[in-house]
């Protein structure tokens, strides 16, 4: 290590230059307008890097890695052109990807080294990979919940928490095991298939609305299993982007936790979807008042300011695209057009902010619950499409609530409010919403992507029929 | 060894303010590329399974370390990719309109 060989030196330098990269990458992210410049600044930091380490003097043989490379681009590139609204599947995939390399890589280093270990070593390196592998089970199983190949219903046992903690313990007295005995190859199998089972059972009880905090969690999981990768192979690259990537998920988990009323402890032990159906009685005595599109339009049409809601069932009915020609044939007669997002609105953070973003609508139209919630009492009609919870003033009025103090869109302030919803069937959290039965609310029943449409046919004054 | 480590601790310690405080500005707005864009910074990863794969210790390491480079150029490539992809379609109504 004292004649350290002059291309130790160069790469060294290249990795300062990538990581001051990935940290401008980051800064320019703050705004849209500089956001594009940010990815530049990424891919050159990462082309940097990746040709630095090319010129690693230990490298004897590349062509496994040429080979990996290219399968690893031709795979890659379809998974950058999926629709936008399998976003949240395609973040969850990623994750799991990330953490498989960084579990791999753990575990060869383990075999490499044993037995002779140092004790921090050890730690660091059990650290990495018992994250990495529930990383990487838990992300699988919320991509499949997000396409749908696995129920979106949360699946809950009594004792569930019990056998999970239990599964964690036992592999981080495997772990500790490992670190006192690094020669026990024997028990290393088990520290990375315990948390293997543990990513499944973590992510089984979590239904649908609960996604973007675990998402968020599991990036935060991801970027700390990284930057212990960092650490075990002592590259300071490495752990500058893992804890970039760590804080990170762990602020976008705090900003999801606090948007559904969840404490924080609550967030990091993954104790998510633990919300009881609510008795469904007393729901079916009372009246709602319905409207059909043409209705819909003249409401529409004769306001001066409307705030449009969208949340998981306009992603679910592709309605966004329907959603812009309404915002076009409102701005047209001169109402005043906003929408308000939710923080947990979808099934990411900023999941509808992209899906409105693809529909060409401007961002400077789309309002976070902070800013918007002021202007519900002068708003003449609020247009709630495929959003629920978030809506429900329940979590400001009725204490035995499941979602009780969760901050919500106040638009049962507004004069006017018309909800597009399917049927009057609870979501799955089984929460009633009592924005349904008020005076002032008119309920649209129907596909969101049809009834929006008929309502833009109805504001062109064309089709009766729609 | 313990160098190293004090080193590394003071990265991570230092890494993980500056991801915090620009993270906490990032507006809601831009929420789903962030996480695209950490994802595909994260796969930095990809240059601890190089020199493993490259470095041929073993069969069994270079099988592993193969593998990783090829979970860790899809996230590359992806991440890239698509955050690009979201950032494009991000307009403003119009610029200077009160």
């Amino acid at each position: 290590m004292i004649n350290l060989p002059a291309t130790t030196h160069v790469i060294e330098v290249i990795y300062l230059i990538a990581s001051a990269l990935f940290i401008l990458a980051l800064k320019w992210m703050i705004s849209p307008a500089t956001a594009r410049r940010g990815i530049l600044a990424g891919e050159i930091g990462m082309v940097l890097a990746i040709a630095g380490t090319l010129l690693h003097h230990g490298i004897v043989d590349y062509k496994w890695i040429a080979i990996a490379l290219v399968l690893g681009t031709v795979i890659g590139i379809p998974l950058g052109k999926v629709h936008m609204t399998a976003v949240p599947q395609r973040t969850a995939l990623s994750h799991a990807f990330g953490s498989l390399c960084v579990t791999l890589v753990g575990t060869a280093e383990f075999y490499l080294r044993s037995p002779e270990v140092p004790r921090f070593m050890m730690s660091v390196l059990s650290l990495e990979v018992i994250l990495g592998a529930l990383t990487f089970t838990g992300s699988l199983m919320a991509a499949g919940k997000l396409q749908e190949i696995l129920p979106q219903r949360p699946i809950t046992y009594k004792g569930q928490n019990l056998v999970n903690l239990s599964f964690l313990a036992v592999s981080i007295a495997l772990a500790v095991y490992l670190v006192l005995h690094p020669g026990a190859k024997q028990f290393f199998p088990f520290m990375v298939g315990i948390p293997l089972v543990f990513g499944v059972l973590m992510v089984i009880p979590i239904g649908g609305a609960d996604m973007p905090t675990v998402i968020s969690l599991l990036n935060s999981y991801a970027g700390l299993s990284a930057a212990a990768m960092g650490f075990v192979l002592n590259s300071k690259l490495l752990i500058i982007a893992g804890a970039l990537d760590g804080s990170s998920g762990f602020i976008l988990s705090v900003i999801m936790s606090k948007a559904m009323n969840r404490s924080f402890t609550n967030v990091l032990f993954g104790a998510f979807g633990q919300v009881q159906p609510a008795a469904a009685a007393g729901a079916e005595e009372k009246t709602v008042r319905s409207a059909t599109a043409e209705e819909a339009a003249q409401i529409l049409a004769a306001a001066n300011k409307v705030v449009i809601v969208p949340g998981y069932g306009m992603a679910v009915a592709q309605a966004q695209h329907k959603v812009r020609e309404l915002y076009d044939a409102l701005t047209k007669r001169g109402v005043d057009v906003k929408f308000a997002i939710h923080p947990v609105a979808g099934r990411m953070p900023g999941h509808m902010n992209v899906l409105l973003a693809e529909a060409d609508i401007p961002y400077d139209k789309l309002l976070d619950m902070d800013e918007i919630n002021s202007d519900f009492p002068q708003t003449d009609v609020a247009l709630v499409i495929g959003a629920n919870d978030v809506t429900n003033p329940a979590a400001r009025t009725d204490a035995s609530s499941p979602i009780f103090g969760m901050p919500i869109l106040d638009v049962d302030k507004a004069r006017t409010v018309m909800v597009i919803k399917r049927s009057m069937s609870p979501g799955f959290a089984g929460i009633d919403n009592p924005l349904y039965y008020l005076d002032r609310t008119l309920m649209l029943f129907g596909d969101a992507k049809a009834f929006v449409g008929s309502i833009v046919r109805e504001l062109a004054g064309g089709g009766s029929h729609g | 060894m313990s160098s190293n480590l004090i080193d590394g601790l003071f990265v991570f310690m230092l890494a993980g303010f500056i991801g915090f405080e620009i993270i906490r500005r990032i507006s809601p707005l831009l929420h789903t590329p962030l996480m695209s864009l950490t994802n595909a910074l994260d796969a930095i990863a990809v240059v601890g399974a190089i020199v493993l794969a490259g470095e041929h210790k073993s069969t069994f390491s270079t099988v592993l370390g193969t593998i990783a480079i090829v979970a860790a150029t899809i996230n590359i490539v992806g991440g890239f990719l698509i955050t690009d992809r979201m950032l494009r379609m991000f307009k403003t109504s119009r610029p200077g309109k009160p």
